[in-house]
């Protein structure tokens, strides 16, 4: 099924003092250099900045498009939704309110399709749902792609985008992280390709689990990546911490992370990676 | 006299009394037996009141007692011949954890846990149980032994959480954490997970991906500490008893979530009014846990572990 005719509402990127003096929807200011561009001239550049080459956040399905080619997405499992297993108060409301945001019934969008002509399946996260918080859902999407990657022999691709644990399902959404690593073992025992690639910001569980497991790790520039958060690190320890750090940057000088990868370079990158992965070089 | 919460000490003064008129029955001439044998009627029935009905936040103060039993008490308890290992071999010996093999009935097997202090010195030594990186390699290593020997892997989960510190990001956390579930996940030995005191979140988790998974009854398995979801929920870390309540923690909880096997019961007052006797508790778990999984072949089991895996979780496929 064909899902790039749908009409897609963009959020207004929050920033420093945006909203006050840009009139909503047409213009953007870059939130690192605050140059003001025409909000069109952004999308077609993957809103990164013309400017100074800040990468703004890029939903789900605008990675999609900027990744696959053009008609060969299928979307699975578009109509699993989130339930209140805790009775947690007011998370329905709150998950209502996101769902017409984005038009997203979660914060991740799985499918298959082809990227310069290979199949490869994929996982994007969307940080405007639940800040991309790992709930129930998303680890069920995440476990179901990575197990029909395995039965269809597809690589695995996914783009991780959130801030943590999705509090209001409890331990229910810490042991994501569990079943999202025991499908990816099932996975890579198979011999299966996984590459992850960081989006700003890949913090607490999804750090510590899938975004952490591909057999190639990336980042866009600039992504906040990292477990604990600066604030608690801070109050715990009372160190200063650099400016860099928990950027991609920073952990790619730690050795933590394979490349650092441009938006605009990333299909390409891709692309190459998948063709290389057709076929070990010692086979018969 | 050890430490007393709060919530016992309706139990701690009657016991005072009763130890009184026991003193004055035996150095004076006032027999008191009879009022003695109705008091300590009323304790028992007060004990059970109270521990048999513990809210949530006092199970936290429980899971948190500065005398709750730790993983090197327990292994010392069950376990003959431990042999402590030291260090993963790239940075250092993390002491939040303490991994060895040991003999469990004549049979070896590989156990590892997190290891809190009793005291501020063995905490500052052992960094209050949080784990750095180099705890979670040294954890791994050890298990993927357990794996080529052919031994079961017993962890003990007993942790606020993993190290929140500048070094411990720097040498890579989430990766040791998402690479400890990763490879826990396809190990083809039984692994039998066991919640001592607290499962704090990842940190907890990076030991805890097994083929059964058991909560001390008054241990707490979370995603947050509660001052933790208190502080982001309500912007209130004081609001931590409601939080306890709110997010489910407790071995009650996770065994109706079903995201555990089984509870574990605790003594009467809890783990560490008899040390012993909770070894005995964990003991007949263990022992029945092992006996199950002896029959499953390699696939059967990394089969199963999917499935249990797979279960857990809640969501409807109706949306819009
Ligand atoms: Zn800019």
């Amino acid at each position: 099924m064909l899902k790039f005719g749908k009409k897609r509402k963009y959020a207004t990127i929050p920033g420093a003092d945006s909203k006050a003096d840009v009139p909503a929807g047409l213009m953007m200011k870059c939130d690192a250099c605050h140059k003001i561009y025409y909000r069109k001239e952004m999308e077609k550049n993957l809103y990164v900045c013309p400017n100074c080459g800040h990468h703004h956040r890029l939903d789900a399905w605008g990675r999609i498009e900027s990744l696959f080619d053009m008609d060969t997405f299928e979307e699975w499992d578009a109509s699993m939704a989130p339930t209140n297993p805790l009775d947690f108060p007011d998370y329905e409301k709150k998950l209502e309110k996101d769902r017409e945001k984005t038009g997203l019934n979660e914060g991740v969008v799985t499918g298959r399709g082809f990227i310069d002509r290979q199949a490869a399946a994929i996982a994007v996260m969307d940080a405007r749902f639940r800040m991309g918080s790992m709930g129930s859902v998303i680890g069920e999407k995440i476990a179901r792609a990575v197990e029909r990657s395995r039965e269809n022999n597809l690589p695995f691709i996914i783009f991780t985008a959130s801030g943590g644990a999705r509090m209001q399902e409890g331990v229910l959404s810490l042991m994501q992280m569990s079943k999202t690593s025991v499908a990816i073992n099932r996975f890579s025992k198979a011999g299966g390709l996984m590459i992850s690639v960081m989006t700003n910001p890949t913090t607490g569980g999804v750090s510590a689990s899938f975004a952490s497991l591909g057999d190639y790790n990336f980042a866009e520039p600039g992504a906040l990546i990292g477990f604990a958060g600066r604030r608690i690190i801070e109050q715990t320890t009372r160190e200063k911490l650099p400016d860099d750090f928990q950027t991609a940057e920073f952990l790619l000088k730690h050795g933590q992370l394979d490349k650092v990868v441009h938006r605009h370079d990333m299909k390409q990158l891709l692309a190459t990676l998948l063709q290389m992965h057709q076929k070990g070089g010692m086979q018969k | 006299m050890s430490h007393i919460l709060d919530f016992e000490k309706p139990i701690v003064n009657l016991k005072d009394k009763i130890a009184e008129l026991k003193k004055i029955t035996k150095d004076s001439e006032i027999d008191l037996t009879d009022e003695i044998a109705v008091m300590e009627e009323r304790l028992a029935d007060l004990e059970n009141d109270i521990y048999g009905n513990l809210k949530p936040w006092e199970r936290v103060q429980m899971a948190r007692h500065p005398e709750r039993p730790t993983s090197l008490d327990y292994i010392a308890e069950i376990f003959d011949d431990f042999i402590e290992f030291h260090g993963d071999r790239y940075y250092g010996d993390d002491e939040a954890i303490v991994a060895g093999i040991a003999y469990y009935k004549d049979n070896p097997v590989t156990i590892v846990g997190h290891q809190r202090g009793k005291n501020t010195k063995e905490n500052l030594q052992r960094n209050f149980g949080m784990p750095h990186p180099e705890g979670y390699r040294k954890a791994l290593r050890h298990m993927k032994l357990a794996e080529k020997f052919r031994r079961p892997i017993i962890c003990f989960i007993d942790t606020k959480g993993a190290d929140p510190g500048k070094e411990s990001e720097e040498r890579g956390q989430s990766e040791a954490i998402a690479r400890n579930l990763l490879e826990m996940a396809g190990l083809t030995v039984p692994i039998i997970c066991i919640v001592i005191g607290e499962g704090g979140s990842g940190g907890a988790l990076a030991l805890g991906v097994g083929d059964r998974i058991y909560m001390l009854e008054n241990s707490t398995y979370s995603v947050i500490s509660p001052e933790g979801a208190a502080a982001l929920l309500w912007k209130d870390a004081g609001q931590a008893k409601r939080a306890a309540e709110t997010m489910q923690i407790t071995a009650y909880d996770l065994k109706k979530l079903d995201v555990i096997d089984g509870i574990i019961p605790e003594p009467k007052g809890g783990a560490h009014r008899d040390i012993k006797q909770q070894a005995i508790y964990i003991d007949e778990v263990l022992q029945k846990a092992l006996e199950e999984m002896k029959e499953f072949s390699n696939e059967e089991l990394l089969e199963k572990r999917w499935e249990k895996y797979k279960a857990i979780g809640a969501y409807t496929e109706k949306g819009n």
